[in-house]
């Protein structure tokens, strides 16, 4: 192994933990000197924004478990005490409450963000698979935190979510009761979701830290969406993104602390503050607002399909549901090889562009949807709006660039911003 | 070889998630259906479930069996259903015994009282995705794909049962 030359620090005693243990330099390396291209706008603020959110979700969970009882006799109360008696425990909670919601709206507009300027595409495929695997974790640690208050929506969000499972062809009644650990949702339940919910914060935390690994490999994309090709298109990361992060997390923190202060039960159901009750289920369940689109693509397939001719059921409206709606999710995974534009900016994509818009639109229908009981219209717009979502990936990507002329990229990232100027 | 080893490590792991000696053991509940009239539903508690017991009238029972099995999505005929209702070879069809937990999603519906909706059919109503089931408790309607489950039951004398 040859040993690079260090620069060394100033500091001595930084000095000389560096020299055995070269951590300062691989953090002046990877976020000082960090060449970044210089044309970011404020949607890449959201990377950092998520970071940050997930560190609050798992200081302020790390309090709240001091005091929260994973006990279906205390566990309701436990919280309530959190909230009554507990020395800033109102603050801790809906810190933590809220900030899951947060931590989504960053999530997906991170995710938005890399789906109009092409980020998943070549070198970044893994970078975009972590991501993926990212989303689905915090989507598992999501939902069983939701059931630890063990109110009502809690209790009847996990009977219907783990009841998803029963679809699963010959061996999925088996699988529910193992993932109950009873016949119900019950204490075992609840027991296994607390010590999973402290756990996967932690496995979200190992699949962030390849995911930024992978993005130092390749770099970040840009809203141009073409590569680095001189020291001309980028800048230092520090101070110059440090700087855009800190301020757009500012913003992103005033927001957060407004919901946190004067509306932190807005985005929860009030069917939650009723104890758990496993002999009555509420009127309307619905899940938080993060899930909605896909609780709305599962209820929107309502047929069985049968063997033609006879009566035997191939795929039952229930399988056929949970197969859309976990499709959802894992069809991102395989978005770098569905969109086979070799241009990644929808800047330069304008029949992409309109397809993009028409997504964005297709999700925000199914969030409404989600939120309605299933009858009338809702269900009609739910069933377009989930064709739609499934034809975007599966039709419309790959074929557009059959058709698509797209427009001239620019020579280099300095001469667009050059340009502007 | 280490693959083995490392799955038959995870094997305990993994079984210890199942139902533990204690849950098991609490399978069986008792009930007395001597207060229970002509017309009348109760619900009572059977491994964390309710379980709906109904004492139906001759009209539901007519209706039930009026069924041709090609209407019904998940065919069985209501003798079927009430087989393990019987004391002393005498048959009791007026006792339906089912689960009360909708195979769709696992809400529970509504019906068990004279004031709930019981759907098109004489029978229950799911609210949460519209499931809409008989007077025999089979599916008629929406997305839950199979009838109410019928619990392992059997009368002990002719006014109680033992569930499980």
């Amino acid at each position: 192994m040859t040993k690079e030359k260090r620069v060394g620090f100033k500091n001595p005693v930084i000095d000389w933990v560096d020299e055995r243990l070269p951590i300062f330099t691989m953090l002046h390396k990877e976020y000082a000197a960090f060449p970044t291209p210089r044309n970011f706008n404020y949607f890449w603020n959201f990377g950092a924004i998520a970071m940050f959110m997930l560190m609050t979700m798992i200081a302020t969970g790390i309090f709240l478990a001091m005091y929260y009882t994973p006990s279906t006799d205390h566990a309701f109360n436990s919280v309530e005490r959190i909230m009554r008696d507990v020395n800033w425990g109102w603050l801790i909670r809906y810190t933590h409450m809220n900030g899951a919601s947060l931590f989504f709206v960053a999530v997906y507009i991170h995710i938005f963000r890399g789906l109009y300027y092409g980020s998943y595409k070549y070198p970044r495929e893994l970078l975009w698979i972590l991501g993926v695997v990212i989303l689905l974790l915090m989507m598992a640690t999501a939902f069983m935190g939701y059931v630890l208050p063990w109110g009502q929506m809690s209790f009847w969000g996990a009977t219907v979510i783990t009841n998803l499972f029963s679809a699963i062809p010959l061996v999925g009644d088996k699988i529910v009761t193992w993932l109950w650990g009873g016949f119900a949702v019950d204490n075992p339940t609840l027991n296994r979701f607390f010590s999973l919910h402290y756990l996967l914060p932690f496995v979200i935390l190992g699949v962030v830290f390849l995911h930024v690994a992978a993005l130092h490999v390749s770099g970040s994309n840009n809203p141009l969406g073409i590569d680095v090709k001189t020291p001309k298109d980028t800048v230092p990361f520090h101070p110059y993104y440090t700087a855009k992060d800190t301020f757009g997390l500012s913003i992103f923190l005033i927001i957060y602390a407004l919901i946190v202060f004067y509306a932190p039960t807005y985005l929860g159901d009030p069917d939650n503050y009723i104890p758990a009750n496993p002999m009555v289920t509420p009127v309307h369940i619905v899940p938080e607002w993060y899930f909605l689109p896909f609780y709305a693509i599962l209820r929107s397939f309502v047929w069985d399909i049968h063997i033609p001719f006879t009566h035997i059921v191939l795929i039952s409206s229930k399988l056929g549901g949970v197969i859309l709606m976990f499709g959802a999710v894992l069809l991102m995974l395989f978005l770098p090889w569905l969109d086979r534009s070799p241009v990644r900016s929808a800047v330069f994509r304008p029949l992409f562009r309109i397809a993009f818009w028409i997504f964005v639109a297709a999700c925000i229908a199914l969030e409404w949807v989600g939120s309605k009981p299933p009858e009338g219209l809702p269900v009609l717009v739910g069933q377009i709006s989930t064709a739609y979502y499934f034809a975007f990936f599966l039709v419309i990507l790959p074929l557009l660039p059959k058709y698509e002329k797209t427009l001239p990229l620019p020579k280099s990232i300095s001469e667009a911003v050059l340009k502007k100027g | 070889m280490g693959a083995v080893g490392a799955c038959t490590a995870a094997w305990p792991l993994i079984q210890s998630m199942n139902p533990a000696a204690d849950v098991l053991a609490l399978s069986t509940t008792d009930v007395d259906l001597a207060p229970v009239k002509e017309g009348q539903s109760i619900t009572v508690v059977w491994r964390g479930k309710p379980v709906f017991i109904r004492r139906r009238t001759q009209k539901e029972i007519e209706e039930a069996r009026a069924v041709p099995m090609n209407d019904l999505k998940d065919p069985q005929s209501d003798q079927d259903r009430v087989k393990q209702s019987a004391f002393g070879g005498k048959d009791m069809p007026e006792w339906l015994v089912m689960v009360g937990v909708c195979t769709h999603l696992g809400c529970i519906p509504l019906g068990q009282k004279p004031t709930d909706p019981h759907g098109e059919f004489d029978g229950w109503f799911c609210p949460c995705h519209g499931s809409q089931y008989d007077s025999s408790g089979r599916i008629r309607k929406g997305p839950a794909p199979k009838n109410l489950e019928i619990p392992p039951y059997a009368f002990s004398d002719a006014t109680h049962i033992k569930i499980g």
